[in-house]
């Protein structure tokens, strides 16, 4: 893992990386929408409302795995140090705040013609607002740490780890989410796919499937892209310092 | 009284704003990335 924590190393990655996975996701993800809405046929429950679930379930996914993308990023910085983990963590946060707003969004839309509602202050739904809340607290923390750090302030690395910890704790909300629907009732089904298992009919499941994988991948591209970001901004930062430092 | 809806308009709005979306927050990301290391390579060569 230490051997990614050279960053003109990373740097050579994340160059040919992040278009080899941002330009097969956007095709995947797009070609399994096309799919889904040209293909998959309505449901005798939902309707032709059913064709939402192929962009809400990724989206929700993914809102989910930023967090434990920043969970994990912050462990391996308060334990390991590893230079590049907060930086990882930090690029996640922008890409799984904005899938967790469209996973509320494109939930609310699929609810009012399912349910007769836009939203129902249930477990499931809360807990996801909550997480989007949580995405915002970050972001802001962070920025902050990296603002601090940028002016050379003495609190720089306290900050970082203050946003770090903070990644922690809120990593306790994505169990809450995923078991929700079970613990307390709720207008949300149960999960229709566990591990190994699913409800759903492959007529949905496959294009829901290459779905999830081609905005995963997407996902993916963009962290890498918010990482190479944020290492030219501390890069630019570093060497203007020295210059003003003569 | 029933209220009339037409799901397809739900479908469509769903698919328009994840997709315009997420093809937006693509945009930014790369536009981002891009303005920051054309800054960081001018502080370099000056």
């Amino acid at each position: 893992m230490h051997g990614f924590a050279n960053p003109a190393r990373f740097l050579r990655l994340a160059r040919w990386l992040m278009p080899a996975l941002l330009v097969p996701g956007l095709v995947l993800s797009l070609g399994a929408l096309a799919w889904g809405l040209a293909l998959a046929p309505p449901d005798h429950l939902m309707g032709v409302t059913v064709k939402i679930l192929f962009i809400h379930v990724p989206c929700v996914w993914l809102g989910m795995a930023g967090w434990s993308t920043i969970a994990i990023s912050s462990i391996a910085e308060l334990v390991w140090r590893h230079p590049l983990a907060g930086i990882a963590a930090r690029a996640a946060a922008v890409p799984g705040a904005v899938f967790t707003a469209l996973g509320l969004i494109t939930g609310s839309i699929w609810g009012r013609p399912t349910w007769g509602t836009w939203w129902v202050w249930d477990g499931r739904l809360t807990s996801f607002l909550i997480l989007l809340f949580l995405y915002f607290g970050y972001i802001a923390l962070s920025d902050a740490a990296q603002r601090d750090a940028g002016a050379g302030g003495p609190g720089a690395g306290g900050a970082g780890r203050v946003a770090a910890i903070f990644g922690l704790v809120g990593a306790i909300n994505i169990p809450i989410i995923n078991r929700s629907v079970v613990w307390w009732n709720s207008l949300h089904q149960p999960p229709s796919i566990t591990m190994g298992k699913s409800a759903i009919d492959g007529t949905y499941l496959w294009p829901l499937l290459i779905a999830a994988l081609g905005f995963s991948l997407v996902f993916g591209g963009v962290v890498l892209a918010r990482m190479r970001m944020l290492l030219a901004e501390i890069q630019t930062e570093a060497r203007l310092r020295r210059k003003a430092l003569g | 009284m029933h209220e009339r809806i037409d799901q397809w308009e739900f479908v469509w709005a769903a698919l328009a704003i994840g997709v315009v979306g997420t093809l937006v927050m693509v945009g930014w990301s790369l536009w981002a990335m891009m303005r920051a290391e054309r800054r960081r390579d001018s502080v370099r060569r000056k």
